[in-house]
C-alpha cells in the first residue's frame, strides 16, 4: 500500500476524531473553565474562553460553605462498600450460573435484570419507612446496602458473561488433578477472572458514585455524599453559575480521574459477552 | 459434567443473591401494592381508607398518562437511535490508525462519568439558556435569533442531554467488539473490490449485532427511569411535553405526596417495564445465546 | 473463601457506623435543614456567634435547593423520620403542618425576642389558635421594578400604585425589540412557586379566585379568562423571547443586563438589581407597588421562609435556642455589622424598617414594607374563599395541582395551546384532583 495515502488518511482521521472528541468533551471543559471565572464573567455575553482573570475564589467559597471532604469521603465509602459487598455476593452466583447452568439459569438472570426496572420513586415511601424502623436513615451502611441491591443484577450479569468465556476444559483438568472446589476457584478461576472482575468493579463504582435518587432521599447530614453536595448549589435565588461550576467540577473530578486512569481495565471487561 | 455435589454447591452459591433480590423486590413491592389500594396522602395522616381500584382509575385516566407513555417511548427510542448510530460511527472512527488515539478516547468517554444532575444543570444553564447560554451567544454572534431549546424543543433537548451521557458507553462496547473483528476478513473483502460501504453492511454490522443488542438492553434498563435530567431542566413541561412515566409517578408521590396514587403509578410502571423486558428478552434470545 | 469478602465488607460497615455514632455522642448536635438562598448561606457563615454563646450545642447543616429541600423535609416529617431538628419551611407549609400537630409551638423564645415586632401580615399566617408554630427568617412580597431612564425617555411617569392598564400601556411603549429592550419581564416557567405564584396573585387583582366556597375550581370564569389573556397578550407584545421557561433567575439575568423595562417579581430581587457589582442598571431602578384593577386587591404575593421544629425531636430546647437566635433583632444587627445593612434578611420585623440606617442602605425598603402590608393572606381575594394564602391555597393538594395548572399556562405562553384550551385543561384537571381528594363530593 502507498505510504502517502495512508499517512494522508491518518491525518484526516486524526483531525476528524479530535474534532469530535473535543466537541463531546466540551461541556465538561466549559464547566471547568467557568469555575475559574467570577460570577459576572460567567454570565457575560459574549463569553470569553481563556482571556479572563482566573480566580480560585469560587473553590474557596465552596469549601467554606460545605464540608466537601466529608461528602467526598461518604461517596468513596458508599461506592466502594456497595461494590465490594456486591462482588462478594455476585461472584459465587455468577460462577455457579456460568459453570453449573441449569434449565432455569436464563430465566433467573432475566428476572434479576427486571428488578432494576422498578421505578425508584414508586417505592421511596416503603423504603423510607423500613429505613426509619431499622435506624438506617442517613447512615452509610444503609446506602451501601441499597446501592448494592440496585446494582447487583448488573454485576451478576457482567460477571456471568465474562465467566462464561472461560473454557470449561480448564476446570475439568483441574478437577482431574483432584483439586477441590475451593482450590478450583482460588487457583484456576480467579486469575482468569480478574480482568472481568476489575472492570465490573470499576463500572459499579461509577454507577454508585453517580446514583442521585437514593443517595439524596435517604440521607440528611451524616451520610450525604457528593450528590447532596451538588443539590446545595443547584438553582439558588440569584445567578451563581461560577460557584455551581466549581462545585460540579469538585463532584465529578475524582470519578473522572479514576475513569481515565483505569479506562483500559474498564474496557477490557465491559463487553457483556458481546465479543466472540 | 456437573456432579450432584457441585449442583448443591452451585445452589448454595447462587442463593444469597437470589434471596436478597427477592427480598428487595417483594418487600417494597408488596407494600406498594397494598398502598395502591388505599386513600393515603402523607400530608393527611390518619386517613388510610381502602378505596379499591380508585387510584388505578385516576392514574390511567390522568390526561398526562398517554403523553407520558409516548414520551417514555420517544425518549428511550430517541436516545437508543442516537447512541447506537453515533456509537457505531464513532467506534469505526476510533478504530482507524491516528495520532493521539488514547487522548481522543479519554475525551470521548468522559461524559459517562458525569453525574446526571450535573450534566443536566450544565446543559440547561450554560448551553441551552436562551439569554446567556453558549448556544444563544453563538446564535447572536451569527446574527440569528437565539433558539429557546427547552421551551420549543423540550423533549428533543432532553434526548440530546441523555444521549450525550450514554454515547460513550455505547461507543466503548461497540469499539471493543469492533477490535475483535478479523482484520483478514476485511482485507480480503477489500481485495475482492468490495467498497467501504458494502463491507460495512456485510461484515462489520453483522459482527456488531451482539454488541448492539447488549447496548440496547443495558441502556433501556437505565433509560426507562430517566428522571434527574427532567426534574432539573423542564419539570416535565411545558404542558406534558417532557413528562415520562417515571416523572409522572414522581409528581404523584413527591409533589402531591399522594402515596396511594404514586403507588398505583409505580405498579403500572412496573407492569409496563416488564412488557418491555419481555420484548427485550425475545430479542436477546435470538441474538445472545445465554 | 466465600465468606471472607463478606466479613471484610461488614467490617467496613461496622467501622463507618462506629464513626457516625461517636460523632453523635459528642455534645448536643442539632441538624438544620435549609434552602441554598443567600440569606441562609449568610446565616450558616455566622454560626460561630451562636455556638460562642451555646458551647454545648453543635450545628449540622443540610443546605439544599428549594425543591429538593421541600421534598426531603416533607417526607421526613410526614413519616416521622426524625432526621432534622430545625426545618426551613415556607408560609405554605407552616399552617398545614401546625394544624396536623407536626410542629412544636414556639413559646418561650426569650424575653427580649419581642414577638410584637414581627410584621402582622406574616406573623398571622404562622399562628394557629394564638400559638406561633414557625418563626419568620425572611419575608417577601412582590412589586414592580422599572427602569427610570427608559420611562423618562418614553415620557412616562410611574405612579407609586399603578393600574394594570398603565402597566400594559407603558410596557408596549417602552418595548424596542430591535435594541433587545422588552417592556415587561414576567415569570413563565411552570411551577406552583414559579409562574403560578405570579399568576395567582395577578388573578386576585382581576377578581378571580382558585376555588369558590364549595371548593369548585373557578378557571371557567370570565375573571380568569381576563387574567390569562391580559398576561398572554402583554407577553406577546412586550415580553422577551422564550419567556415560557423564565423563572426568577432568568428574569433577573435579563433585568440586570438591561433588557427589561419592567419586572414584577419578589421584593428580594431589589437588592440584586441595585447591586452595582452584578447589575448594569443598578442606578436606574425605580420601584412601585404591584398593579391593581381598582377592585381592592393588588397583584402582589406574600411569602416568608420560616424556621420550625418538627414534633418528636429530642432536642427541642436546643432547636428553640437556635431559632430564637436566628430570627432575633440581634441577628439583624450582627448581619449588618459583618455584611452591611443592605444584606440583612428583610421583611420580618417592623423595627428594621424604622431603622434609619437600613432605610439609607436599602432604597427599596419603603416599597417592600408597603407591599408586604398590602398583602392579606387571610382574605386574599375579592370574593370570599375557603382557603388562606395569597398566591397559593394552603391545602396539601395545592403543590401538585398548582404545578399541573402552571404547566398548562406555560404551554399557553409557549404557544402550544390557546388561552381557552389552557383554562379548560386547568379546570378539568383541578376538578379531577379535588374530587379525588374528597373536597368535591
Amino acid at each position: 500500500m502507498a505510504r502517502a495515502v495512508t499517512n494522508q488518511r491518518k491525518a484526516v482521521m486524526t483531525a476528524l476524531a479530535w474534532a469530535i472528541g473535543v466537541m463531546i468533551f466540551f461541556p465538561i471543559l466549559w464547566t471547568v473553565l467557568t469555575s475559574f471565572k467570577t460570577e459576572a464573567e460567567a454570565i457575560a455575553s459574549p463569553p470569553s474562553f481563556v482571556g479572563f482573570a482566573w480566580t480560585f475564589e469560587n473553590y474557596v467559597e465552596v469549601q467554606e460553605r460545605s464540608n466537601y471532604f466529608r461528602h467526598f469521603w461518604n461517596s468513596v465509602i458508599i461506592s466502594l462498600g456497595s461494590t465490594v459487598l456486591g462482588l462478594a455476593i455476585a461472584i459465587p452466583a455468577a460462577w455457579s450460573m456460568a459453570f453449573v447452568p441449569g434449565r432455569r439459569t436464563k430465566d433467573v438472570l432475566m428476572w434479576m435484570l427486571s428488578t432494576k426496572m422498578l421505578p425508584p420513586v414508586g417505592v421511596l415511601i416503603p423504603i423510607y419507612l423500613i429505613f426509619r424502623d431499622t435506624g438506617l436513615l442517613d447512615s452509610v451502611p444503609g446506602l451501601v446496602i441499597v446501592l448494592m441491591l440496585i446494582n447487583l443484577p448488573i454485576i451478576i450479569w457482567m460477571l456471568f458473561t465474562y465467566f462464561r468465556e472461560i473454557p470449561g476444559e480448564i476446570l475439568e483438568a483441574a478437577r482431574m488433578d483432584g483439586a477441590g472446589l475451593k482450590a478450583e476457584i482460588l487457583y484456576v478461576l480467579t486469575p482468569m477472572a480478574v480482568p472481568g472482575i476489575a472492570s465490573t468493579m470499576l463500572l459499579n463504582i461509577i454507577l454508585a458514585w453517580n446514583e442521585a435518587f437514593w443517595t439524596l432521599n435517604l440521607t440528611a447530614a451524616k451520610a450525604a455524599p457528593l450528590t447532596a453536595f451538588i443539590a446545595s448549589y443547584s438553582s439558588p435565588e440569584g445567578l451563581f453559575y461560577a460557584k455551581l461550576s466549581a462545585a460540579s467540577t469538585m463532584a465529578i473530578a475524582p470519578i473522572l480521574i479514576l475513569g481515565w486512569f483505569s479506562q483500559k481495565q474498564l474496557v477490557r471487561g465491559l463487553t457483556f459477552g458481546a465479543v466472540k | 459434567m456437573a456432579t450432584a455435589h457441585s449442583r448443591v454447591a452451585a445452589r448454595l452459591m447462587i442463593s444469597p443473591a437470589v434471596l436478597l433480590l427477592l427480598g428487595w423486590m417483594i418487600i417494597p413491592l408488596s407494600m406498594t401494592v397494598y398502598f395502591s389500594f388505599l386513600h393515603y396522602n402523607l400530608l393527611m395522616p390518619g386517613t388510610h381508607d381502602f378505596i379499591g381500584l380508585t387510584n388505578y382509575r385516576y392514574f390511567l385516566t390522568d390526561p398526562a398518562f398517554f403523553a407520558a407513555l409516548l414520551n417514555t417511548l420517544l425518549l428511550v427510542g430517541g436516545v437508543l437511535v442516537i447512541t447506537i448510530v453515533g456509537g457505531v460511527l464513532l467506534a469505526i472512527l476510533l478504530d482507524q490508525p491516528m495520532w493521539g488515539q488514547g487522548i481522543v478516547r479519554v475525551l470521548v468517554i468522559a461524559p459517562f462519568f458525569v453525574m446526571p444532575t450535573v450534566s443536566a444543570l450544565v446543559w440547561k444553564n450554560m448551553f441551552m439558556n436562551p439569554v446567556n447560554g453558549l448556544f444563544a451567544n453563538m446564535a447572536k454572534a451569527l446574527g440569528l435569533q437565539p433558539f429557546d431549546f427547552l421551551a420549543h424543543a423540550p423533549l428533543a433537548s432532553i434526548i440530546l442531554i441523555v444521549a450525550w451521557q450514554w454515547l460513550p458507553f455505547a461507543t466503548l462496547i461497540l469499539l471493543t467488539a469492533l477490535q475483535s473483528l478479523d482484520r483478514e476478513q476485511l482485507e480480503a473483502a477489500e481485495m475482492d473490490g468490495a467498497g467501504a460501504i458494502s463491507s460495512f453492511f456485510h461484515i462489520m454490522l453483522p459482527h456488531l449485532a451482539r454488541a448492539i443488542t447488549v447496548v440496547v438492553l443495558i441502556q433501556t434498563i437505565f433509560l426507562l427511569s430517566v428522571f434527574a435530567e427532567i426534574l432539573v431542566t423542564t419539570n416535565g413541561g411545558p404542558g406534558y411535553a417532557t413528562t415520562n412515566i417515571t416523572y409522572l409517578v414522581y409528581t404523584q408521590s413527591l409533589l402531591q405526596f399522594d402515596v396511594g396514587g404514586g403507588s398505583a403509578g409505580g405498579i403500572v410502571a412496573v407492569i409496563l417495564a416488564n412488557i418491555v423486558a419481555i420484548f427485550l428478552m425475545r430479542m436477546i434470545g435470538k441474538n445472545l445465546d445465554i | 473463601m466465600k465468606h471472607a469478602p463478606l466479613k471484610y465488607a461488614s467490617w467496613i460497615l461496622g467501622a463507618t457506623s462506629a464513626v457516625a455514632l461517636s460523632l453523635a455522642a459528642h455534645a448536643e448536635t442539632i441538624t438544620i435543614a435549609t434552602v441554598n438562598n443567600g440569606d441562609m448561606i449568610r446565616m450558616q457563615k455566622l454560626t460561630d456567634d451562636f455556638t460562642k454563646d451555646h458551647p454545648d450545642i453543635q450545628l449540622e447543616w443540610v443546605t439544599l435547593e428549594e425543591n429538593v429541600l421541600r421534598q426531603r423535609v416533607t417526607t421526613d416529617i410526614a413519616t416521622k423520620g426524625g432526621q432534622y431538628d430545625v426545618m426551613t419551611i415556607g408560609t405554605y407549609e407552616a399552617p398545614i403542618w401546625g394544624r396536623q400537630g407536626w410542629l412544636v409551638p414556639l413559646d418561650g423564645l426569650g424575653d427580649d425576642y419581642d414577638l410584637d415586632d414581627l410584621l402582622p401580615a406574616i406573623r398571622d399566617g404562622l399562628t394557629i389558635d394564638g400559638k406561633l408554630y414557625a418563626a419568620p427568617f425572611y419575608g417577601e412580597s412582590s412589586m414592580v421594578m422599572y427602569r427610570k431612564d427608559l420611562f423618562e425617555a418614553a415620557g412616562l411617569d410611574m405612579p407609586d400604585a399603578p393600574s394594570w392598564e398603565f402597566i400594559a400601556d407603558a410596557a408596549r411603549k417602552v418595548t424596542d425589540k430591535d435594541k433587545e429592550i422588552y417592556g415587561i419581564c414576567l415569570r413563565g416557567k411552570a411551577g406552583w412557586g414559579e409562574n403560578m405564584a405570579f399568576l395567582s396573585a395577578m388573578a386576585n387583582s382581576f377578581g378571580a379566585r382558585w376555588f369558590d366556597m364549595d371548593w369548585k375550581p373557578q378557571f371557567d370564569t370570565q375573571q380568569w379568562k381576563d387574567t390569562l389573556t391580559t398576561y398572554l397578550d402583554l407577553m406577546k407584545d412586550a415580553g422577551p423571547p422564550g419567556s415560557s421557561s423564565n423563572g426568577f433567575n432568568e428574569n433577573l439575568a435579563l433585568f440586570q443586563t438591561g433588557k427589561c423595562g419592567m419586572w414584577i417579581d419578589a421584593t428580594v430581587a431589589a437588592s440584586f438589581v441595585t447591586n452595582p457589582e452584578n447589575s448594569q442598571v443598578a442606578d436606574k431602578v425605580g420601584f412601585a407597588l404591584a398593579p391593581d384593577n381598582g377592585l381592592g386587591k393588588r397583584s402582589n404575593w406574600l411569602w416568608a421562609w420560616t424556621l420550625a421544629i418538627p414534633a418528636g425531636t429530642q432536642k427541642a430546647e436546643a432547636a428553640k435556642a437556635f431559632i430564637a437566635w436566628a430570627t432575633s433583632k440581634e441577628y439583624l444587627e450582627l448581619v449588618a455589622e459583618t455584611e452591611g445593612w443592605a444584606n440583612v434578611p428583610p421583611g420580618t420585623r417592623a423595627s428594621l424598617y424604622a431603622n434609619p440606617k437600613y432605610q439609607e442602605a436599602a432604597p427599596f425598603a419603603e416599597m417592600t414594607l408597603q407591599s408586604i402590608k398590602a398583602a392579606d393572606p387571610i382574605n386574599p381575594t375579592v370574593d370570599e374563599v375557603p382557603y388562606t394564602g395569597v398566591q397559593y391555597a394552603a391545602i396539601p393538594e395545592f403543590q401538585g395541582i398548582g404545578t399541573a395548572v402552571g404547566q398548562m399556562f406555560s404551554a399557553a405562553l409557549a404557544g402550544s395551546m390557546s388561552a381557552d384550551q389552557a383554562l379548560q385543561a386547568a379546570q378539568s384537571l383541578t376538578t379531577r384532583e379535588m374530587t379525588k381528594a374528597g373536597y368535591i363530593k
